[in-house]
């Protein structure tokens, strides 16, 4: 048992986004562009900024892994490599705790960048903190790379992975609370709120705004996510087939 | 002993039958080649030798366990048709991650990459390399930790024939430390270079033997010759079922079916 093969996976992720200068700079600075527009369409109601940009910062990781691990996968799964990596000793933990190593740093400065622009300078609060905040991002940003990972098994090509966005992660987004509260929702749509992760992230987040510290509740939404999440892995552990057809 | 057994083999993929009950054996410390055209079920053979392939019925041993079983991913090194390295690292980046996971030292990564010719290109990346120097970097990545059996899937395609030369005599050097090597190409010129051939075609063994006892057993000077004489018996013996009993004469696993 030894730590070396994860490490080097992660570090091989991380390898490849950073040949790939352009993808990592519209990660990092295409969430701080989007927040200071949010700001300034709702310049005159600012309620609507305070109350949406917490979610945003959490919502950022998450739809931005999603993607990006998405694609990856493929890329592994039609390059070879991933037929490749099944025939060496690398256990599947290792290949997923490398994933989630790599894209969990890569969401960390994400979130870390975004909630410094948001708290700083657009004068954002939250007054759980911004290491709340982040956080709450950083399982964010894990959530969406187990669901792009699961999901990707389920996509031959890229155009079919990015697809998945509109059909797996659009869904969570409007009915997670952003838009209206889940409350206000007919009970079907209130059930199908209840069952996506995404929804307790969201309500974590917004709970971090006004509470002055980390709350009970808090603590259960971050803790259901981190469930989906280890759910998510492991269904996408099913999907890694050392024998194939 | 023989490094690979292969009993019966059975595969079927998208409901068609490619591999019709392979028999074959390669014995250990040898280079074996696999040849036939493309498209005769020669992938889905060495898939099935490294385990990644589901089949259908019969068996697979390899290094006395069977194919596929967890000890033998630290001795099998295995080598895909299209190369499958990463495009966006470069080949010492790709040689360095292998090399991780396969619990080999970082130098080892380097001394594969001189093995394969690329010390010069190691800070390269893969993406902007030409096909047959991608192709080199993928069977770098294969040869870390010096694995008991390689599995290489047409591994000189695209190379210029000083370059295939070099790697032939890797080969070899590989071999005579006790490696064994199977090899699959679909040129004739190479099949001279192992030290014995399995010829396989739409599904079935053909022939299975050494270069010399084949030339010899059909009469023909040259492999390529030799190989469309052994495919004019076999298509003679599966439609006329001709009762003439073994088409190759002299060899006891000279032909199967």
């Amino acid at each position: 048992m030894t730590t070396r093969p994860m490490l080097a996976t992660a570090a091989r992720v991380l390898s490849q986004l950073r040949h790939d200068r352009r993808t990592v700079a519209l990660l990092l600075v295409v969430p701080v562009a989007l927040l200071i527009l949010f700001k300034y369409v709702y310049q005159s109601a600012p309620p609507v900024f305070d109350r949406v940009g917490p979610i945003m910062l959490g919502l950022f990781p998450f739809v931005t892994m999603f993607l990006v691990t998405s694609i990856a996968m493929v890329r592994e799964r039609t390059s070879g490599t991933l037929e490749r990596l099944l025939t060496t000793p690398l256990r599947k933990f290792d290949l997923l705790a490398g994933y989630a190593l790599a894209f969990g740093v890569l969401g960390l400065a994400q979130a870390g960048i975004a909630a410094a622009v948001a708290l700083g300078p657009l004068g954002l609060t939250v007054s759980a903190g911004p290491a709340v905040v982040v956080t709450l991002a950083v399982i964010n940003a894990l959530l969406g790379m187990a669901l792009g990972l699961f999901l990707s098994a389920f996509a031959s090509t890229e155009f079919q992975a990015v697809q998945f966005l509109p059909a797996a992660v659009l869904p969570q987004v409007l009915l997670c609370g952003l838009l209206a509260p889940p409350e206000q929702m007919g009970v079907a749509l209130r059930w199908a709120s209840d069952v996506l992760p995404l929804t307790y992230a969201v309500d974590a987040l917004t709970e971090a705004r006004t509470a002055s510290t980390v709350t009970a509740a808090m603590t259960a939404d971050g803790l259901i996510v981190i469930g989906c999440i280890v759910a998510a892995l492991a269904l996408g552990a099913a999907t890694l087939r050392r024998r194939t057809p | 002993m023989d490094a690979i057994e292969v009993r019966g083999l059975v595969v079927e993929r998208g409901g068609r039958r490619v591999l019709h009950g392979i028999d074959c054996t390669v014995p250990t410390g040898s280079v074996t080649g696999l040849l036939g055209p493309s498209g005769g079920g020669k992938s889905t053979l060495l898939r099935a030798i490294v385990g990644v392939q589901r089949v259908a019925g019969g068996t697979v041993t390899v290094l006395g366990t069977p194919a596929g079983s967890a000890k033998l991913r630290h001795q099998v090194g295995y080598v895909t048709q299209a190369p499958s390295v990463y495009r966006d690292l470069t080949a010492r980046g790709n040689a360095r991650y292998f090399a991780a996971v396969a619990g080999v030292p970082p130098a080892a990564a380097d001394e594969a990459l001189r093995d394969v010719g690329l010390s010069g290109q190691a800070d390269a990346l893969v993406g902007r390399m030409s096909g047959g120097q991608a192709a080199r970097v993928s069977l770098a990545c294969a040869l870390l930790g010096r694995p008991r059996l390689l599995v290489l899937d047409e591994p000189t395609v695209g190379l210029d024939p000083v370059l295939r030369r070099d790697l032939w005599a890797l080969f070899g050097e590989l071999a005579a430390a006790g490696t064994t090597l199977l090899i699959s190409s679909h040129v004739m010129d190479e099949a001279g270079r192992c030290e014995r051939l399995l010829l396989l075609r739409d599904g079935r063994i053909i022939a299975d033997d050494t270069p010399a006892e084949i030339l010899r057993s059909t009469g023909r000077d040259d492999l390529e010759g030799a190989f469309l004489r052994l495919i004019e018996l076999s298509e003679g013996a599966t439609t006329a079922r001709t009762a003439t009993g073994n088409p190759v004469t002299g060899t006891t696993t000279g032909v199967a079916r």
